[in-house]
């Protein structure tokens, strides 16, 4: 099945000048809908007024961290089959385990490249 | 311990609790081995010697205290609350700051250069998104530079906190003990040193205007 390119996709990240690299390589992926937040709690909002095809989220947020978010979304009923991408600094076994055991759908260390970004989302969401 | 022991000590406890009883201030070294000194005397060979042996390794112990404090306190320890740790947090801050800004100013021509292949046709569009699309994987260092930045602005902050608490153990006999300010003498031996010091942070900075100004005279 093919991607949606028209979806919509949440990215979130505390960090505005990551949010705004993401935001360029999804759209130069062909992405035409990107929306941004700035911690977990706003994500969840975003994620309940709209509906969201992915979720691209750092994990070391405040006040909600990005593990808080996934298991947020993952306990709700309308949003637990959102898939979730978490991009992170953090690159700890048990940090992978922790996002893995939460229900993230992948996994993406940071600094990245747009050919990670697109071969992740493709292994989430299908090629595009 | 044998009853002579426990006899020794608990002498000892009740001098050195009748002196602290009797001033307001904590007894000096001094005065802690004055006070010892009398209940050795007040003894008069009830003493064991392994209660003297105990007794001499207690005062080696306590001159091996005192010359760590005098050291400890030499170096002055407060320079390193008030100056140097709050410099290096201040140094780190604006180096991320300054990246930051250099980075979001990348992304505006990259943002530029963008429009600029909407109106050109391909393959030259092409080869241009494919240049701002390396120069945005490249800039997402930034990120990851600040995280590693502020582990280390947390560190120096964690290394604050066991300094203060050092000094705040070692009381007031910090405050008496001489020695030289680091901040103020690291270049006294070379004069001209003193002006080497580097990137200012902006509060810090005049502007290339006020240079200008000073030079022209006005």
């Amino acid at each position: 099945m093919a991607v949606d390119m028209n979806m919509n996709v949440l990215i979130v990240d505390d960090y505005k000048t990551m949010l705004r690299i993401i935001e360029n390589l999804l759209k130069q992926l062909g992405f035409k809908s990107v929306h941004q937040a700035t911690d977990g709690s706003m994500a969840l909002r975003v994620l309940r007024e709209m509906p969201i095809g992915l979720v691209i989220s750092d994990w070391n947020m405040q006040p909600m961290t990005g593990l808080q978010l996934l298991k947020e979304v993952r306990a709700d009923n309308a949003l637990k089959a959102t898939p979730f991408i978490m991009i992170t600094a953090e690159s700890k076994t048990e940090n992978v385990v922790a996002a893995k055991e939460a229900g993230v759908n992948n996994y993406i260390v940071k600094p990245f490249n747009a050919e990670t970004l697109k071969q992740k989302i493709s292994a989430v969401l299908g090629n595009f | 311990m044998t009853p002579q022991s426990q006899d020794f000590q608990n002498r000892l406890r009740k001098e050195i609790e009748a002196a602290h009883n009797s001033v307001k201030t904590p007894l000096t070294h001094e005065e802690v081995a004055a006070v010892v000194r009398q209940v050795i005397q007040s003894l008069e060979g009830d003493v064991s010697a392994a209660d003297l042996k105990f007794y001499s390794e207690l005062e080696e112990l306590a001159h091996y205290i005192r010359q760590a404090k005098n050291e400890i306190a030499s170096i002055k320890p407060d320079d390193i609350s008030t100056s140097f740790i709050p410099d290096a947090t201040d140094e780190l801050d604006a180096v991320v700051g300054a990246t930051e800004d250099a980075t979001n100013r990348i992304m505006d021509v990259c943002d530029e250069m963008s429009s600029i292949a909407a109106e050109c046709a391909p393959p030259i569009n092409e080869r241009l998104v494919g240049c701002t699309t390396k120069i945005f994987e490249a800039c997402n260092f930034q990120d990851v530079t600040g995280q590693r930045i502020t582990k280390v602005v947390e560190t120096l902050k964690h290394i604050d906190a066991r300094v203060e608490a050092i000094v705040k153990a070692m009381g007031d006999e910090i405050h008496h003990v001489g020695g030289e300010h680091l901040t103020k003498n690291v270049h006294a031996a070379d004069p001209e040193k003193g002006l080497l010091n580097g990137p200012q942070l902006p509060s810090n900075a005049i502007s290339q205007e006020d240079i200008d100004k000073l030079l022209s005279g006005k």
